[in-house]
């Protein structure tokens, strides 16, 4: 079979493209998460160029006085503490610069801090330890996971100390029976769904920067990606979390029940919370089957009112089997093809196109009722013209148009990216308002004069999940002015989210108000100041 | 006098190349039993190319008109599977020649010859276009002793097909070591595929749905002449051994330890 497998290779070499590639190149073994932020790869125009620091970025934003100042003694502390030499990146008392510009910036180049001290602790303990110590010497944290996030989140703005999960990466446990795993906060999302994929099962979640992200970053952000439409939100698939709070205080709620009505659920409290009130270090979580038989179909349609109506299809006759139904609109699918350069699946180009997965343990049931369900939209001409996917090569190179959106829109210059939950009739008209408002003020156009390249829209149809992209040739403050808050106010008329699954971060820390009640965000500092008094962790940043 | 194409097909349902294959627990072949199959790709290559063919002309860029693409695949139940998707690229018919499902990859080389040849005779063939091989056996045998057995010209590997005259004269570009070789023959021919020939199409839903209504006719060995005779035993089949991975070191001075302990420093 050696003869068979080289014939693959070199099909693989020839035409094939790197199944599911995503943001970025994704290196699920690195050892240092934030290394995989390869991001100058593609981005070779900017990579000379400095990303703006936070805190010029956003004046009104002054250092808290109330922190402590990092000194030679801190350091010397944590060097013992942590023993290891790898586990401290100091840059307080020696230059290191460029080894701390990895944790200080994010890869979109957007955000960057002025940290001088990584902390890389290998065990829960050990997180306690330098928590209790930061919490005395009210030194201010930074939990940092994978550092994928989208709204700067995991990056600091001062010279907060970027403590990093990536050296627990140990997989502590998992049960065939149950299909619950237990893992430290530091584990890959990919390496955490090889190891299941071995064992037929599957990680419950599933997006874009996988190969980079942490399990632990992935709870604390509450993630959502491409199948929460079939496995559900991490509200629910966490089983139990284990969490060091600021006082260093281990709260073990690492349980694998499925059932505990037992006290309130405070698990629940760190899953979102964007490492406010504690950093997570170990996650249970409860793992499907993993899917014998996936299909892929990717459609071509000439209106929203049709994607509408192609979903409630899908939802009618699919119902049990159907994990994604995604939504592109023409215009980021001919960016995908402008930079990747693939040829399109369809022939003709149309305003809408829709990708929908199948995933079911019987391959003729489910292709017995995708067949229906093609027919059905087909002849009612509901769906213009359609592919699927007829083997494993075609299904990664169909959700390459989806997954590689984000990546073409990163070759352009900057994006301006809104993650928002609309009601799904509105979802769509969203991007058409905010294209007709930035046309009208003159600066969406095709050459270099203009500083708005392309205003599109994609997203998660089943979760009602729109991500509206402005994508920029520069970061542009009139362009910024244009949209915000202009768009804040549209969703808030529809009673929207404006953050559906990126989270607030320090980018959408000031709008929260448009999605969250005066009420709810008294309880919400209520909780944090009970949690964190001396505001140590991620501040600045959340609400 | 002008004649038109006739474009004979075969393909084989195989485990799909993106696959892990696993050897089954008796060794005698691949476990095959619920893993994914799919068109062999290089007769994915074979099939887009004689709808190109059918296109050029239709595009007046090739002077032959195309008559008829007859697909055909030898298997087990689920064979028309890959036969359906033949005809949703473009195949016109398709012939399943009904042969059991068996772990070692089906009649052997000279069977599928003879039985290729049984088609070509009663079907009144005058191009076959193949893979250049199937990638769970990969003989790469078929096309040639198919060439032989009906004494036509052959060319194979092509990575470029042109019809160049209505009397059937046909340049063949395929890569060989250090360059590329050009043949030219004429019709009746047989051409097997390489990677480079072309990049195939999805079959878009119409056509799938198209693809049901076309004939798809059952057939046997018998049925060319052909019996399904084998003059190679499977003794054994066992993984490649498996490779010793890497190690990873914490910091340099793990690293310097580690080489020393290696004998490296």
């Amino acid at each position: 079979m050696s003869g068979a497998r080289n014939i693959s290779a070199a099909l693989r070499r020839a035409r094939v493209p790197r199944p599911r590639i995503v943001l970025r190149p994704a290196l699920p073994q690195t050892p240092l998460a934030t290394a995989a932020r390869s991001f100058s790869a593609s981005s070779t125009v900017r990579a000379d160029k400095q990303i703006k620091y936070t805190s010029d970025a956003y004046p009104n934003i002054k250092r808290d006085p109330k922190f402590g100042e990092l000194t030679a003694e801190d350091v010397a502390h944590f060097k013992e503490l942590l023993g290891s030499q790898s586990a401290v990146v100091d840059g307080v008392t020696t230059d290191a610069t460029d080894d701390l510009e990895l944790f200080n910036s994010d890869w979109m180049r957007k955000y960057r801090g002025h940290t001088r001290l990584v902390l890389k602790p290998g065990s829960t303990e050990e997180v306690s330890k330098v928590l209790k110590y930061c919490n005395e010497r009210k030194l201010a944290v930074v939990p940092q996971g994978g550092n994928t996030g989208l709204v700067g989140g995991s990056v600091p703005v001062f010279d907060e100390i970027v403590i990093n999960t990536s050296r627990m990466n140990n997989i502590r446990s998992f049960d065939q029976a149950s299909g619950v795993l237990v893992a430290d906060a530091g584990v890959i999302l990919e390496v955490a769904d090889q190891y299941l994929a071995e064992r037929d099962h599957l990680f419950p979640l599933d997006l874009g920067a996988k190969g980079s992200c942490h399990i632990g970053g992935n709870v604390s952000t509450n993630a959502g990606g491409l199948r929460l439409m079939r496995y559900g939100s991490l509200h629910g698939s966490v089983l139990g979390l284990e969490a060091v709070l600021p006082d260093g205080t281990i709260v073990d709620a690492l349980s694998t029940l499925r059932k505990n009505n037992t006290g309130y659920d405070l698990k629940q409290l760190f899953i979102g919370s964007e490492g406010t009130i504690g950093l997570i270090t170990g996650v249970s979580i409860i793992c499907p089957s993993r899917p014998k038989a996936v299909n892929v179909a990717y459609f071509g349609l000439e209106s929203f009112e049709q994607v509408q109506q192609a979903y409630l299809q899908a939802k009618g006759q699919l119902s049990e089997i159907l994990s994604a139904f995604e939504l592109m609109d023409g215009r980021s699918q001919a960016l995908v093809h402008e930079s990747a350069g693939m040829k399109y699946p369809l022939e003709g180009e149309y305003p809408f196109y829709c990708l929908i997965e199948t995933s079911g343990s019987n391959a003729e049931h489910d292709m017995a009722k995708l067949e229906t369900f093609l027919e059905n939209v087909m002849g009612k001409g509901i769906v213009a013209d359609g592919v699927l996917a007829q083997d494993e090569t075609q299904f990664h190179a169909l959700w390459r148009w989806r997954e590689g959106i984000t990546e073409a829109l990163s070759h352009l210059g900057g994006t301006y990216k809104y993650d928002v939950s609309i009601p799904l009739s509105d979802l769509y008209q969203l991007v058409e308002d905010c294209k007709a408002r930035l046309t009208e003020k003159g600066f969406v156009g095709d050459d270099d004069s203009f500083p708005v390249r392309a205003v599109v829209g994609y997203g998660h149809m089943g979760d009602s999940n729109l991500h509206l992209n402005v994508a920029v040739r520069q970061y542009n403050k009139e362009v910024e002015k244009a949209i915000e808050p202009w768009v804040y106010e549209w969703i808030q008329k529809r009673q929207g989210s404006i953050s559906a699954e990126h989270g607030l971060g320090i980018a959408k820390r000031e709008f929260i108000g448009y999605s969250q009640n005066e009420t709810m965000v008294k309880l919400m500092k209520q909780l944090k100041a009970l949690y964190d008094p001396n505001g140590i962790m991620n501040p600045y940043k959340y609400i | 006098m002008a004649s038109k194409l006739r474009i004979l097909v075969p393909v084989k349902r195989v485990i799909d190349y993106a696959i892990k294959p696993r050897i089954n627990k008796a060794q005698t072949g691949v476990e095959t039993a619920g893993v994914k199959h799919s068109l062999n790709p290089f007769d994915e290559l074979s099939i887009e190319e004689a709808v190109r063919l059918r296109e050029n002309h239709k595009n007046k860029k090739s002077p032959m008109e195309v008559e008829n693409i007859l697909a055909l695949s030898a298997g087990g139940p689920k064979t028309p599977d890959v036969l359906r998707t033949a005809m949703a690229m473009g195949a016109d018919r398709a012939f399943h020649i009904d042969v059991p499902e068996s772990a070692d990859g089906g009649p052997e080389p000279l069977t599928v010859a003879k039985m290729l040849r049984g088609v070509v005779e009663k079907e009144n063939i005058n191009l076959v276009l193949l893979g250049k091989q199937a990638i769970d056996g990969d003989q790469g045998q078929t096309g040639q002793m198919l060439a032989g057995l009906l004494g036509w010209p052959q060319a194979t590997q092509a990575s470029k097909v042109e019809i160049k005259d209505e009397a059937g004269t046909v340049e063949v570009t395929h890569e060989v070591d250090g360059g590329i070789e050009t043949l030219r023959a004429k019709l009746p021919m047989v051409i097997t595929t390489d990677l480079r020939l072309n990049e195939p199409r999805y079959a878009s839903l119409p056509n799938i749905m198209k693809a049901k209504k076309k004939p798809l006719e059952k057939k046997t060995l018998a049925d060319f002449g052909v019996e399904d005779k084998r003059r190679l035993k499977t003794l054994k089949v066992t993984e490649p051994p498996a490779r010793t991975g890497g190690g990873k070191v914490e910091d340099v001075d793990g690293l310097i330890s580690k080489l020393k302990e290696l004998g490296a420093l």
